[in-house]
């Protein structure tokens, strides 16, 4: 047994403790600063999963998503104010229309930006983000422009006013990552892991790319958007530049980069960690810009000494940990394929192309080792 | 009609500042495969410094760039040597972030010193007009233009007439090739680097004296040059130039003929058309595959 299915047995009870933890928090830490921090840290884990679901499997860094999460912020705000929906629960139920408007707005924005690879459709997704906050600006009689709009305020008692909140946006946070694990465990995902590792590639061998891409960008826009949604009712109030903030698509990818690009749980870590520090920084440092740079180090050395993110850091660690005595010929160095432990893997990695399109070392813990019925790089 | 020749004459004149900040970035792209977000910050910085420079040591605006210049050459060689160096795979992707964080740095540093609040650099030629031809032009665009043709010009001298130019090119057209006939390679990006921060000293000082700005302003920045480089074509020199000019003045145009809160709109728009027709951008070469 190798130590990756011993990981593989406490899976499932670990998972269900960390759900009872997520329910059971806001009733046990009822203040509502702490759950307020909460629910902004649960509604940038869901976005950023989102995110990871289009940008971690295809390798396609996209820094536009607070389009779609803006799109859904004025979405519930006008819907709200349209059909005089009152505060309370009614709200909640333009959520998920607030998802399918963002979508839609993906659909050519995504086909547009996908066009392009690499920096050029960094660039292109940065671009379609500042088109739409100016759209935010200018279209006035539809957003208000830089008044904002105000949303309706539900009438709920103090002391459990952040608890329906925190609970949709648990929920949404809970059928993201259920998209985002089935998107990676289908054969869509492994698609679009082809595509990360090499594009032409897997087109070459008759990965349907395209609307793979397209699909993926679509599904991550309309989690995220739903986010937008749930943000906006929760402060009340929206702003163009709030609601399309620069500093969202940054937080959500170094969230992603922090807990570790293209795993399932790795944004949700990165938001547990990064965002109430954020919360924090903003509150007693927010003034004179401590803030920022606090950001910025932070940023600056995940990136340059986590590269590939907590997650599979970890993974590592325990793998090189707990492996048996037994296979000392083990090359230290993390590239290298497992030789003595499982022969016939070497089947088992057909997306595995040397070193990927992007000089990126297929470097994971699970990918060393193969675990028999799993093909090509799967972690959690 | 006066109008319209007015705001292309403006457009023509903003558009040299640009191509100038535009430059360091295309540059920098085409010789290391980075993408500099915090050019804009810089350019930012650049503007801060002169400001410094003006309103404690009294030193005119254009001769402070002779200490700026060489001060944000040694920031940039810094930068590299600590940031852009140790990215060993995946640059492109990862400097785009790294280079994001030393922007939020530098934001947060200068919204710490000098506060959010709107600055502007003033000397004589800021408030007055060169009366020429029947168009109004201020004395500092016409500087500033002036300008951005004797850096561009040296920047032209210095790639095509010097050992040095020759080593970047070879860089840039093949980095590997380059180190096999044993071009310093990292020295070439290190100061190639360095040259494109030095170039946003100048760029900052015209941008701060002909548009106020605070902190923030390098979003508005950065996404303006980054839409001006992709649509030059990534690493082609002419092509930013080209598309800094025609892109302002396009802009001033839509200014004056439907509403000036269009015109970034529409900026970003005609971005994204061309980039429909020509996904490489005007002169740019298509991106092919690396093996």
């Amino acid at each position: 047994m190798t130590s990756l299915q011993t990981l593989n047995k406490f899976r499932i009870p670990a998972l269900l403790a960390v759900l009872v933890v997520f329910i059971v928090f806001p009733l046990v830490f009822s203040n509502p600063a702490v759950t307020s921090i909460a629910i902004f840290t649960l509604i940038f884990a869901a976005a950023g999963t989102a995110w990871n679901i289009f940008s971690g499997y295809t390798g396609y860094i996209a820094l536009g998503h607070a389009a779609y999460f803006g799109i859904g912020c004025y979405t519930i705000a006008i819907l709200c104010q349209d059909w005089h929906i009152q505060g309370g629960w009614g709200p909640f139920w333009t959520v998920p229309i607030a998802g399918v408007l963002a979508a839609l707005v993906a659909i050519p924005t995504g086909a547009i930006a996908l066009r392009t690879r690499k920096h050029t459709f960094i660039v292109i997704t940065i671009a379609i983000f500042f088109i739409a906050q100016l759209m935010a600006y200018n279209l006035r009689g539809l957003t208000g422009g830089s008044q904002g709009l105000s949303l309706p305020f539900p009438l709920w008692d103090p002391g459990v006013y952040n608890l329906p909140f925190y609970y949709v946006i648990l929920a949404i946070l809970l059928v993201a990552l259920a998209a985002s694990w089935w998107v990676r465990n289908s054969k869509f995902g492994l698609g679009l892991l082809a595509i990360r590792d090499d594009e032409d590639r897997a087109r070459g061998l008759g990965v349907k790319t395209v609307p793979m891409k397209l699909t993926a960008f679509v599904i991550s826009a309309f989690f995220v958007g739903m986010c937008g949604a749930v943000w906006a009712y929760f402060l009340g109030s929206i702003y163009p530049p709030f609601a399309f903030d620069a500093l969202f698509d940054v937080t959500i990818a170094l969230m992603a980069f922090m807990g570790g690009l293209g795993t399932l749980s790795g944004p949700i870590i990165g938001a547990v960690i990064l965002i109430p520090a954020q919360q924090y920084f903003t509150l007693y440092y927010g003034q004179n810009g401590y803030y920022l740079i606090l950001y910025g180090a932070l940023f600056l050395v995940v990136i340059l000494l986590l590269p590939q993110g907590i997650v599979p850091s970890v993974s590592r660690l325990w793998v090189k940990v707990f492996t048996p005595r037994e296979a000392p010929a083990m090359p230290p160095a993390p590239q290298m394929p497992a030789s003595g432990e499982s022969p016939g893997s070497g089947g088992s990695q057909g997306f595995k192309t040397k070193n990927g399109a992007n000089g990126k070392p297929p470097t994971s813990g699970a990918a060393t080792y193969p675990a028999p019925q799993t093909p090509a790089t799967q972690q959690r | 009609m006066t109008l319209i020749s007015q705001a292309i004459v403006d457009g023509l004149l903003t558009g040299g500042i640009y191509a100038l900040m535009a430059s360091g970035l295309t540059l920098v792209f085409g010789v290391m495969d980075i993408i500099n977000i915090a050019q804009g910050a810089l350019v930012v910085l650049g503007a801060y410094l002169s400001f410094v420079l003006q309103t404690h040591l009294h030193i005119d605006l254009f001769v402070g760039l002779l200490i700026t210049m060489p001060a944000m050459f040694l920031l940039g060689l810094v930068i590299e040597w600590a940031f852009v160096r140790p990215l060993k795979r995946d640059r492109t992707q990862l400097s785009i972030l790294v280079t994001f964080a030393v922007a939020l740095i530098i934001e947060g540093l200068l919204g710490n010193v000098f506060t959010t609040d709107y600055q502007q650099l003033h000397a004589w030629y800021t408030e007055q007009s060169l009366h020429l031809l029947g168009f109004y032009l201020p004395y500092i665009y016409v500087f500033a233009f002036l300008l951005s043709v004797v850096l561009l010009g040296g920047l032209y001298l210095l790639l095509y007439r010097t050992t040095f130019g020759r080593s970047l090119r070879a860089t840039m057209e093949n980095r590997t090739a380059a180190q096999l006939i044993g071009i310093d390679v990292e020295r070439v990006s290190a100061v190639t680097f360095g040259i494109g921060v030095a170039l946003t000293a100048a760029g900052g000082m015209a941008f701060g004296a002909t548009t106020s700005f605070n902190p923030g302003s390098s979003y508005d920045l950065i996404s303006r040059l980054l839409v001006i480089i992709i649509l030059g074509g990534m690493g082609s020199l002419s092509g930013a130039l080209i598309a800094s000019l025609s892109m302002l003045v396009i802009e001033d145009i839509v200014a004056v003929v439907w509403s000036p809160v269009w015109s970034s709109t529409i900026f970003f728009a005609l971005l994204v058309v061309l980039l429909l027709i020509r996904p490489q951008g005007l002169l740019g070469k298509l991106a092919t595959r690396s093996q």
